[in-house]
């Protein structure tokens, strides 16, 4: 199944669903022939986009908007803050090419304050799943919750299978005691990579995907600050992201951990397809591995696919 | 004139907007409000739910009513003073303006029975009244949906990006209504960012629109009985209008939109307001919040 064949199943089976586009129709191509006039595009326009979905969700509709991300949380932040957030109306927000997805695109189409912008918000839910197989798992229980809420579209194919979701849990992958990584999103298929490479060199490692980021499992970052190294791992800026989410938790608990965060501080990634970026930035699995390891390694880094589109 | 003025009571009208105006003034103190702007669109908002909208204290809750958002959210003093003459609220309510106690504040907000959606920032109910459009589209509904704005307002891309996508789904159940009073917070919008010509700007972008004396009653009930303007295409009624209409000590008056008035001068307003002499006025002058 693939994210717009879940969602003309979920709004043929109920309609209050309708599904936007400020004309990013990378993920909706088709549906327009399923739902007819329950499928609304507005044109470029994200914030006539967002205020539109309101009114649609004052009438008792459950609007699933698309754009892309930076223009989404960006442009259209305070019609995303005050018409959805202040009155905590159920207008679900799919956000495509988030991070480092939107490869080539250049800094424009950066989101990488997205998870602390949408974070900030009251009423509003964050979630950033690991592939697709993650995402089609998160998505009926967010679009049913009624409240606002921000997903950090992702739909990469990877050999892993994912546990059912809950609302506000983390995903514990593995158990670890000399370091517990975090991280969501794409940089889950690395982390896996990173963690084969530090088991090799004979570490006990943990391993969580965040995967719900407000709510946030709290427990689960507690427990993962119980081992001797935190390593956050995010393609978003170092703040407000997975890594102030850590201090937060750990400061509220009274709780401390030696934490390494691997982020974009104070800077927008080098533009290109995203196998290149992620080598640029060192966010390959072995080169994240190197850095908690401290020391270069004989692993081989395996392929990683490019982008199936982008737009 | 045309017959269908015929049907409302323009004296009755006149004389329920005297009272409108005399909330508004009284709001006007203790912290103050935007009395310029409100008095303008008195008019207009008493011709609506009185004798257009669908809107009582009956069917706030129906999803048959007609909508009305104030998408120009200052003016809100107006919209309370006419809730509380149509008895959609108690006119003691009125008194707490301000008050941390209840919800009576600068800008509107849906705690106040009759609200359809908060607002204070402009540019954003044009797009939230196109959701709610596109609803009653949608399901074939029947019931009709106004926005009001400011004529400052217009400065805001968002509502010219609205009136885009207006066009675009041919929303003839949607009726803008300009409160063209000419000014925006400081000074005449002419001055600033000129609007005009406002009515062929809203035709080009595929209105229907009407210019109309928003003080006149008559005027008000001409425009709105000739909904739909057209098939197939968004309404838009340019209401030309006073700012501080009512007080000749503030009509047109740059410098008073949000106005804070002492108390003796409150009761010299009352008094100007029924066609006494002009008031003095000493109180502080532009506090722009």
């Amino acid at each position: 199944m693939t994210y717009e064949e879940l969602l003309t199943q979920e709004a043929l089976a109920d309609d209050r669903f309708v599904v936007m586009t400020a004309e990013n129709r990378a993920l909706v191509r088709n549906i327009y022939a399923h739902l007819g006039n329950r499928f609304i595009d507005t044109g470029i326009t994200e914030q006539t986009m967002i205020g539109a979905a309101a009114g649609l969700a004052l009438r008792g509709r459950i609007p699933v908007v698309h754009a892309l991300a930076s223009f989404l949380t960006m442009r259209a932040f305070e019609f995303v803050r005050t018409d959805a957030g202040i009155p905590n109306l159920p207008v679900k927000l799919s956000s495509f090419i988030p991070g480092f997805l939107s490869d080539g695109n250049g800094p424009t189409h950066q989101a990488i304050e997205d998870i602390s912008l949408m974070r900030g918000i009251p009423n509003m839910t964050v979630f950033a799943p690991a592939d697709e197989d993650d995402l089609l798992k998160m998505l009926p229980q967010i679009w049913n919750y009624p409240s606002p809420s921000y997903v950090r579209i992702n739909t990469r194919k990877t050999e892993y299978e994912h546990s059912p979701f809950e609302f506000g849990k983390a995903e514990v992958i593995s158990e670890g005691n000399d370091v517990t990584i975090l991280t969501y999103g794409l940089l889950f298929e690395q982390v896996l990579e990173a963690v084969k490479i530090l088991q090799a060199e004979g570490l006990s490692v943990g391993f969580v995907n965040m995967r719900s980021l407000k709510p946030v499992d709290e427990q689960a970052i507690l427990n993962a600050a119980k081992c001797n190294l935190v390593v956050s791992v995010e393609d978003h800026f170092l703040t407000g992201g997975l890594y102030s989410i850590i201090a937060e938790v750990l400061l509220k608990h009274q709780a401390s951990a030696k934490v390494l965060p691997l982020a974009l501080n104070e800077k927008w990634f080098k533009p290109s397809l995203l196998p290149k970026v992620l080598e640029h930035e060192g966010f390959t699995g072995k080169q994240i591995a190197e850095k908690i390891l401290g020391y270069n390694t004989k692993a081989v880094q395996a392929t990683i696919a490019a982008q199936e589109f982008s737009e | 004139m045309s017959t269908q003025t015929t049907a409302i009571d323009k004296q009755q009208l006149q004389a329920t907007a005297l009272k409108v105006r005399e909330h508004i003034i009284r709001m006007a103190t203790d912290g103050g409000c935007f009395v310029g702007a409100s008095l303008s669109a008195a008019d207009l908002i008493l011709y609506l739910y009185s004798e257009w909208l669908n809107v009582n204290n009956g069917n706030l809750d129906d999803p048959n009513r007609d909508y009305l958002f104030l998408s120009k959210g200052h003016d809100v003093p107006a919209l309370y003073g006419t809730f509380a003459e149509l008895g959609l609220m108690e006119s003691e309510r009125l008194k707490n303006h301000l008050s941390i106690d209840d919800h009576i504040y600068w800008h509107p907000n849906t705690k106040i029975p009759g609200i359809e959606f908060h607002s204070g920032s402009l540019g954003h109910l044009p797009s939230v009244a196109i959701g709610v459009a596109l609803d009653i589209k949608i399901r074939g509904g029947k019931n009709r949906v106004v926005c009001i704005l400011g004529d400052g307002e217009l400065n805001e891309g968002t509502c010219w990006e609205a009136m885009l996508v207006a066009n675009a789904y041919k929303l003839d159940n949607l009726i803008f209504v300009v409160d063209r009073n000419q000014f925006q917070a400081n000074m005449p919008t002419e001055d600033l960012i000129p609007l005009e010509p406002l009515h062929d700007k809203f035709a080009a972008f595929g209105a229907a629109v009407k210019r109309i004396d928003g003080h006149d009653f008559d005027a008000l009930h001409e425009a709105f009985s000739a909904y739909p303007f057209q098939p197939g295409k968004v309404n838009v009624v340019i209401a030309d209008t006073i700012r501080g209409r009512g007080l000749p000590s503030i009509e047109r008056h740059a410098d008073r939109w949000f106005c804070n008035f002492t108390a003796p001068e409150i009761e010299s307003l009352l008094r100007e307001l029924h066609g006494e002499h002009q008031t003095q006025l000493t109180s502080e002058t532009l506090v722009v919040r």
